[in-house]
């Protein structure tokens, strides 16, 4: 007997062997809404219509549990089966772990009232943390009404422990295995209250050291990312694009008779080489003339842009989107003793994973279905834009899911995976498509620059009472995250945004809107600070009456570097706090500056984060160094400029990321202990850093650094300046 | 048709000897451990040993390696027992895992000829390698604690 809840109103299942005859018991579960908190949460699960497998017990014991944690080296992955296991009360080492199959309605978290499996925004264990443990307690529940049944007494008598129904009463054991190779699941699965969750307290999971699944194949060369796919009769493709230009011609019979050239394809944005080898299409690429009808971005010049945003400013007339309007700013302004103003400026960046985009894609012979292989942030984004292109609908798109070497915002389009899929279509093979490095440069989707004006009112008390920011860029959203201040309280506020429009590519990129936003937002507080002859900590915690979380993270990082104690000659400290996901962090650089080369070295970073309760400890320090490296490359040495449309980076040569040697010797993270929901953690640890760097180097030199990223060239103008 | 050995056993490859050995591991041995970043020798992720050096594969042509020994991650022991591997996995190294085989392969090379480099010695001969998700300091603890074990 095969038993399972009525899965007639879900989608068809891609892996059919985990509901079919196997035996053993598969649990279907309503998900509930993931954003409540945990400490409301409790509430029992909204009734969600849609009902699948996550988990499943074999009669073996084994336990497989979908997690839709998409891999990019963040853990999830691993963290959001072992949430769900320890409310199981499972034996860790018998859960084996699938990727979830790209099924938004059933296995989506709800973000803004809709579902989506895109894992950008440090969202993973944020939004499934609840319906994880929710999930595992429903599962525990059943195994033990089915051990009352078996043994005659009542489910509250027994307990459980490691994969184990126990009744204490007689001593006698019956394991996981054993129950779901005999007993039933209820049509309806038992309603959890949220106080008959596991407590805290009774972990054994859940704020330990469980390590990575993923780690060991990565050590070996086994773990598979997409580039690692080969499918029988495969051939190999790469492509050339135009930021926003469409292809008008190319020298089509000189690349065809290249060798191993098999094909050119036109692509809406480039042209596609497609050959018997991978070196072969790539040296074809290096042959291809394109005529382009260069659209929108076919002029332009990012400098130059740049400094007409500064006009966007003044201009009445520009595309302003109010982001938050509190109190009376104007009259704070017009009552103030004093008043700050200042200016800043962000170059647009790439994303420099590791792993240049690609993907694979078979069609089927009769074009009504495909398959797809990709690492990739969004599967369920992937598979509709494969189905797209194809003119399909999204169910006959089958995604296998594959490592990602990095994400960082970049993979959550399914934009080449559609792209893989055109050529396929024409082709009439498997294609493996690879974008070369220069091609992941050239035609990037950027962190947008950006141009900032601020303003600040302080009364005569020197309370902050007046906040003015203004963002001009292009890329919507993407600007204005992180140019909220909650962490501080200012009772007049005037936010916007100004928006131009230039049709370069534009992406979350690791915090996005936050690398510029907080930059400007915290060196504007470090001036106010330095003019009001107070400690910068001081400052924020009386003048901008930042929250009590705010005070914590203050406190704690001022404790971890010895904030007051006088530092070596030619060192200096810088402070900084953001916010990101829910979590909050502030950190403190110390840097010193070869005034000859204008390198800034930065010797040692701090940084204490309230990220709520903690899941994975190992897992979440990782994200937040690795955050910590990516935000100080990010702002030392990376810029993309544009001229003439053309992307003027092309590699790892101009475009510098940082390396072994500029590692800071010192860098320490703390995470607050809290008993308050997770929040997102694998960004927090990135924008703080811009701002104390700026504010340490200001200590240095008495010089504003205010224009991102701090390449030594610039340096070096601002200290002549 | 190239001839040489990898990972210990004798291969002939029918490719052009220009290919690069990176593509010819990958694409043609099936090795795909050894990974494609830049393809200009500008990142390390391709870094494989030719007769016990670390060399970048997509800057060697299979020509060049012709007669010679190449070893790859999947060479580096049979079962993840290198004491680098064995590092790397008890102190949680890599991240998206993408560069690591490269890493791996830069330090065993650093390992082979010094048994307990300091950390201004890792951080030299390891800074062409690039780690996007920025496990550097663990690489440095792991190569450390692998030098004390090995």
């Amino acid at each position: 007997m095969t038993k399972m809840l009525d899965t007639s109103a879900a989608p068809t299942l891609s892996r059919r062997s985990l509901l079919a005859g196997l035996g053993g018991m598969t649990f279907c579960i309503a998900m509930g809404d993931g954003t409540q908190l945990v400490n409301e949460a409790q509430a029992a699960p909204t009734a969600a219509k849609q009902i699948n497998a996550w988990i499943r017990i074999a009669p073996d014991g084994i336990i497989t549990i979908y997690s839709a944690g998409t891999e990019m080296g963040q853990g999830t992955k691993t963290t959001l089966p072992m949430i769900a296991t320890e409310e199981m009360d499972a034996d860790w080492s018998k859960v084996r772990i699938e990727m979830a199959p790209p099924e938004r309605e059933i296995y989506g978290y709800i973000f803004m009232g809709q579902r989506d499996m895109a894992i950008v925004g440090s969202r993973a264990t944020q939004l499934y943390f609840n319906d994880m443990r929710m999930a595992g307690a429903q599962v525990r529940r059943v195994l033990i009404n089915n051990a009352a049944k078996m043994w005659k007494v009542e489910p509250a008598s027994l307990r459980t422990e490691a994969s184990f129904v126990i009744n204490p009463a007689t001593g006698a054991k019956l394991s996981y295995g054993e129950i779901a190779a005999k007993g039933e699941v209820p049509k309806e699965l038992p309603v959890i209250k949220p106080e008959e969750l596991k407590p805290r307290k009774d972990w054994r999971l859940i704020g330990t050291g469980v390590p990575r699944r993923d780690i060991p194949e990565k050590v070996n060369g086994s773990a598979q990312f997409g580039i690692d796919v080969k499918l029988p009769g495969m051939v190999y493709a790469t492509a050339v694009h135009h930021q926003t230009g469409t292809p008008i011609s190319w020298n089509d019979d000189e690349i065809r008779k290249m060798p191993g050239v098999l094909a050119t394809v036109a692509l809406p944005n480039g042209v596609a080489i497609v050959g018997k080898t991978y070196p072969q299409v790539i040296a074809a690429r290096g042959n291809i003339k394109v005529q382009w009808n260069k659209g929108q971005a076919g002029g332009f010049d990012s400098d130059q842009a740049l400094e007409d945003y500064a006009k966007v400013i003044r201009d009445p007339n520009a595309d302003i989107t109010n982001l938050a309007k509190k109190g009376d700013a104007g009259k704070a302004f017009s009552d103030a003793a004093e008043v700050f103003k200042a200016e800043f400026r962000s170059d647009y960046g790439y994303h420099a994973q590791m792993e240049p985009l690609n993907a694979v894609v078979r069609v089927a012979k009769d074009g009504k279905s495909a398959e797809v292989w990709e690492g990739t942030q969004a599967p369920d984004a992937t598979r509709d834009e494969v189905a797209k292109a194809l003119g399909l609908e999204p169910q006959k798109v089958t995604v296998n899911q594959c490592y990602m070497g990095g994400g960082f915002g970049r993979r959550s389009l399914g934009d080449y995976a559609a792209e893989c899929a055109l050529i396929a279509k024409e082709i009439g093979k498997p294609v493996k498509l690879v974008w070369t490095r220069e091609e992941d440069i050239t035609n990037g989707m950027f962190r947008p620059q950006s141009f900032q004006s601020l303003e600040a009112a302080q009364d005569d008390t020197g309370r902050v009472t007046g906040w003015r920011h203004s963002v001009v860029g292009d890329g919507g959203v993407l600007l204005h995250t992180g140019i909220q201040i909650p962490y501080y309280d200012v009772p007049n506020q005037q936010i916007e945004r100004r928006g131009v429009s230039h049709g370069i590519r534009v992406k979350h990129w690791r915090a996005v809107g936050h690398v510029f936003n907080v930059f400007a937002i915290e060196s504007m507080v470090d001036e106010m600070a330095l003019a009001s002859n107070m400690d910068p900590i001081e400052f924020r915690l009386k003048n901008m009456a930042a929250t009590p979380k705010a005070r914590r993270c203050f406190e704690t990082v001022a404790q971890m570097c010895d904030w007051k104690a006088a530092r070596p000659e030619g060192r200096a400290l810088g402070l900084s706090i953001s916010e990101r996901s829910g979590s909050l962090g502030a950190g403190v650089v110390e840097i010193s500056l070869d005034k000859k080369s204008g390198k800034i070295k930065v010797h040692k970073v701090w940084l204490a984060v309230d990220g709520g309760i903690i899941v994975t400890p190992q897992a979440a320090k990782a994200n937040l160094e690795s955050a910590i490296i990516y935000g100080l490359s990010g702002i030392l040495h990376e810029q993309i400029s544009i001229k003439d449309g053309v992307v003027e980076q092309s590699n790892f040569h101009d475009y510098n990321v940082m390396r072994m040697s500029d590692l800071p010797e010192v860098m320490e993270v703390k995470l607050i202990d809290t008993d308050t929901r997770p929040t997102g953690l694998g960004e927090v640890g990135n924008p703080f850093i811009a701002a104390a760097i700026a504010n340490a180097f200001y200590r240095l030199t008495n010089k504003r650094l205010r224009h991102l990223p701090f390449t030594e060239e610039r340096v070096l103008e601002v200290l002549k300046a | 048709m190239v001839s040489f050995k990898l990972n210990g056993r004798q291969v002939s490859l029918d490719v052009p000897g220009t290919t690069p050995l990176l593509w010819a591991i990958r694409d043609v041995a099936g090795l795909t451990g050894t990974k494609y970043g830049c393809g200009a020798g500008l990142c390390g992720a391709c870094t494989v040993h030719i007769d016990g050096v670390a060399l970048r594969s997509c800057q060697t042509t299979v020509s060049e390696v012709a007669n010679k020994a190449v070893t790859t991650i999947e060479g580096l022991s049979k079962d993840s027992s290198h004491p680098l591997q064995k590092a790397w996995v008890d102190l949680q190294v890599p991240q998206c895992g993408y560069c690591q085989s490269g890493q791996i392969m830069k330090a065993a090379e650093l390992l082979a000829k010094n048994k307990a480099p300091s950390r201004e010695e890792i951080v030299t001969h390891m800074d062409g390698n690039i780690c996007r998700c920025g496990t550097y300091h663990k690489i440095i603890a792991a190569i450390q604690t692998a030098a004390k074990g090995a």
